[in-house]
């Protein structure tokens, strides 16, 4: 990963910013440029909740380039409070402890690292609540 | 618009083929699909090719295609729809020739996956999903399709014995079929033995990387007596949809939406109801995947996949046929040629000369083909003329 | 009144015990417990290091202080194990805050007092009317070299503190400062090296209890308070008999040092560790209590502080979780197998 590219998502990343928009209030994490459902093109930022449970979970046993220190480990689609979904890793989490619906917090993590000497990549994961 | 037929179908071997590149593969197959032909002349050709570059290093494949099939100066273009690239391929071809823009086309579908190692493989498969909102935070395939399996589960109570039996089924079909890439006959305890890859999907719930290549020939339906060496098949109709790339943007993770509205626009377009037909070949990229496209088809009720399949109604001989070549899990997964060769075993079931594995008397026959979590599909209805 | 208006701890989950360690060593696991006070350590998840562990840390001193993050003007992160050689720990933190782009960032480096370095110029910033709020962070995934003393203890945790000068919102005020150094090279890490050298029980009068006891005593004096004076008090705790016996030697009670003595579940956290045993103190403390601090680094040096916790203290308490909370529950614990592959001991491909 290219520090641009990283760089980039760093408020969606760091914050969970995500745009709502102003005229039928639905909330795009990333934020856009369109609203797919009113087709407006305004929007406001917002910071999505920290908090939320488990809608579906796996265990990653095979990882991809990168993850193998953190193998296995358990990643979700997280529903978090105000109804948004996003697909993040639970930490802290062992294969056995993970459920649909189990309540999790959002905490501040180390994705990956781009080998031994690139860009250290941070974001969003969660941990049980 | 001019009817269209398909005169002409031929793969190349598939498996892990060390000796043979993105041309030799497309040559081979494409030699087999001209050689069902009288025709003299191609006037367009289409390529499906999900990542040349990330598998071979090689992009620009219109021009190399037509190269190296010895048809330097045809106009070709590539489409690219990750995994359902090969069916959109053929949807283009289709399109030229209903459209009369061309009366001769062929389609090419290609993938060379093992000149990439295992790492390279997996990020370049995952280009096919949200390179920032899901591979960035650790996703594979297996792993999000193993969470459309759990929430599968979780809602519905399919069990992880009927994802076994889709592979069983799949893998018993492939036994018949002499181009498999595998021909071994599996028991759901040794599915649910093999390695851990993405609870709850293990090694032999996944499709395998394969190097591989599909060819057809298509032509107005008023040609295919003259330019025709056999029974010309029939292209009934084409439906087509996408959905959001990540599987976390949809409403409901277990619902396959673009598979459902390409599978209701082709039926409405073909005049006809699931029931109707008589085999189909669906994209089962994973176990879990074949248990929810049967139910996006039609072919059962929402969220009783994992029932039909435990039931025997899509064995071959039974109530409806799926995947008798043996789907994507033995016959191979070549990304980019697996939607063409669907269309392959169509063509070969509804002409009758598929051996061991025929269906009987099929008049209308399904393909399927999807690209990453379910973001594109194109589901493709051909009859017999 | 300047003083703390936030303050946030974290602790990883894992833990390593003091027997899992000796036994790949053949060491005697009893002679660490009973002769260092050690029993276990926390061990920071692959995906955990600095930033990770000041990021938590410091989102909690923003909720117990409830301000605006954007008005934080001055963000100092104080670690020995920064993930970078070059660039900021600190604008990763600030930016994930969002006190960005109004705020000055530095990172500290001062062996384990980096973070109490960071406290104490981010308290002097607002002090001196520079910036509204000022935030000094402490942390570390401490490194030890495999097979040395210090693998007993190296741990890893963050302790963050938010500064203010708004008299209602002051948790503890800061009542006065002291700094006491020498070039003393007692520990270093050169460039480029990934465990760090000791000079053996050099370590202990002439780096450790000279620097902790003549600064104890000088801030005494320059605050003209004496022993009895405090409520509470905590020392740099590279292991557990440390601190204590530095406690005996300034005239302190273990029941002063022991609400911030956290060392034995918790080993040494480097440049978290007083920071760290502060934030356990003020999870308890009660207004009016007299809290000192003296850290240690060594190269070496010794920063004190004095605090009074206001009547606000009790309000902010519950904002967030306790750090003897995060110590006690909620554990696991690794092998020493994993400890190695958490901590990237194990040499693998790129």
């Amino acid at each position: 990963m290219q520090p641009q590219r990283y760089w980039r998502e760093i408020p969606q990343r760091y914050r969970l910013e995500a745009g709502r928009c102003r005229r039928c209030g639905k909330v795009f994490m990333p934020p856009r440029g369109l609203c797919d459902s009113c087709r407006s093109t305004e929007f406001e930022t917002i910071r999505l909740a920290d908090r939320g449970k488990v809608h579906t979970y796996t265990v990653i046993r095979v990882p991809p380039a990168g993850f193998a220190a953190q193998s296995p480990y358990v990643l979700a689609v997280v529903e978090l409070d105000d109804g948004v979904r996003l697909t993040m890793q639970v930490a802290d989490c062992g294969p056995d402890e993970v459920r649909v619906g189990l309540p999790v917090r959002v905490e501040f993590r180390k994705i990956n690292e781009v080998g031994k000497s690139g860009v250290i990549c941070y974001g969003y994961k969660v941990v049980p609540a | 618009m001019r009817e269209v037929a398909v005169i002409g179908a031929g793969m190349s071997r598939w498996g892990e083929l060390w000796h043979q590149d993105l041309r030799d593969l497309s040559c081979e197959a494409v030699l087999k699909a001209l050689a069902e032909t009288k025709a003299d002349r191609v006037d367009s050709i289409h390529v499906g090719c999900m990542t040349g570059g990330l598998f071979a290093g090689q992009e620009h494949l219109a021009s190399v295609m037509a190269d190296c099939l010895g048809f330097a100066g045809v106009p070709a273009s590539r489409s690219e729809s990750a995994c359902a690239s090969g069916g959109v391929a053929f949807k283009a071809a289709y399109a030229e020739v209903a459209a009369g823009l061309c009366d001769v086309a062929l389609v090419v579908g290609v993938e060379k996956m093992t000149d990439v190692g295992g790492d390279e493989a997996t990020y370049a498969l995952g280009t096919a999903a949200d390179q920032e909102y899901e591979c960035y935070n650790g996703a594979t395939f297996p792993g999000l399709y193993a969470m459309m399996a759990v929430r599968h589960m979780h809602e519905f109570g399919t069990t992880r014995r009927q994802l076994s039996q889709v592979a069983v089924k799949n893998h018993s079909n492939g036994l018949l079929n002499p181009e498999a890439q595998y021909h071994a006959k599996i028991t759901a305890e040794e599915v649910e033995s093999s390695a851990h890859v993405a609870d709850p999907l293990r090694l032999l719930d996944c499709s395998p990387i394969t190097d591989g290549a599909a060819a057809l020939v298509l032509c107005p339906l008023d040609m295919a007596k003259k330019l025709g060496k056999k029974a010309p098949v029939k292209v009934l109709a084409i439906g087509h949809a996408t959905d959001t790339i990540a599987l976390h943007s949809r409403k409901d993770v277990c619902r396959l939406a673009a598979v459902e509205k390409a599978a209701e626009r082709a039926y409405k377009a073909a005049s006809l109801k699931p029931e109707d037909i008589d085999l189909a070949e669906v994209h089962d990229c994973f176990t879990i995947a074949e248990i929810m496209v049967t139910e996006a088809l039609g072919f059962a009720r929402r969220g009783e996949g994992g029932k039909l399949v435990a039931s025997g109604a899509t064995a071959i001989g039974g109530k409806i046929p799926v995947n008798t070549s043996g789907g994507l899990k033995s016959k191979g997964h070549p990304v980019g040629a697996t939607g063409v060769a669907q269309l392959v075993e169509l063509a070969v079931q509804l002409r009758g000369e598929a051996g061991g594995r025929q269906v009987k008397k099929p008049s209308a026959g399904l393909a399927q083909n999807m690209g990453g979590t379910g973001g594109s599909s194109i589901v493709s209805i051909l009859g017999v003329a | 009144m300047v003083g703390i208006i936030g303050y946030g701890a974290y602790i990883p989950r894992n833990r390593i015990k003091v027997e899992e360690i000796a036994k790949v060593w053949g060491t005697d696991a009893q002679s660490y417990k009973k002769g260092l006070m050690l029993e276990e350590k926390s061990v920071p998840a692959p995906d955990q290091d600095t930033i990770t562990m000041s990021v938590e840390a410091a989102r909690k001193a923003v909720r117990r202080a409830g301000i605006d993050p954007a008005d934080i003007g001055a963000l100092y992160v104080g670690s020995e194990s920064h993930p970078y050689a070059v660039k900021p720990s600190g604008t990763v933190v600030a930016e994930a805050l969002g006190s960005t782009p109004e705020c000055h960032t530095s990172d500290f480096e001062f062996a384990c007092k980096a973070g109490t370095e960071a406290m104490f110029v981010a308290s002097q910033l607002v002090k001196a009317g520079s910036v509204r709020y000022a935030m000094g962070v402490g942390a570390d995934t401490s490194q030890g070299a495999p097979g040395d003393a210090l693998e007993y203890s190296a741990a890893s945790g963050a302790a963050a503190y938010l500064f203010g000068a708004e008299k209602e919102k002051v948790v503890a005020e800061l009542i006065d400062t002291y700094a006491y150094m020498t070039d003393t090279p007692d520990f270093w890490r050169r460039e480029h090296m990934f465990y760090p050298r000791h000079g053996g029980r050099f370590t202990g009068e002439q780096a450790y209890f000279r620097h902790i006891t003549s600064a104890a005593k000088g801030m005494m004096a320059k605050a003209k308070m004496k022993p009895a004076d405090f409520d509470y008090v905590v020392f740099h705790q590279p292991n557990g008999k440390f601190p204590l016996r530095a406690g005996k030697m300034l005239g302190f009670t273990d029941k002063q040092i022991g609400t911030g003595w956290l060392v034995n579940k918790l080993g040494n956290t480097y440049s978290g560790a007083s920071p760290l045993g502060l934030t356990a103190v003020l999870d308890e403390a009660g207004a009016g209590d007299l809290i000192l601090v003296v850290s240690f680094g060594s190269g070496a040096g010794s920063d004190g502080f004095v605090f009074r916790a206001t009547k606000r203290l009790k309000s902010v308490q519950g904002l967030a979780e306790h750090t003897r909370d995060m110590l006690d529950r909620n554990k696991r614990y690794v092998d020493y197998g994993t400890y190695l592959k958490y901590r990237k001991m194990i040499i693998m491909n790129e």
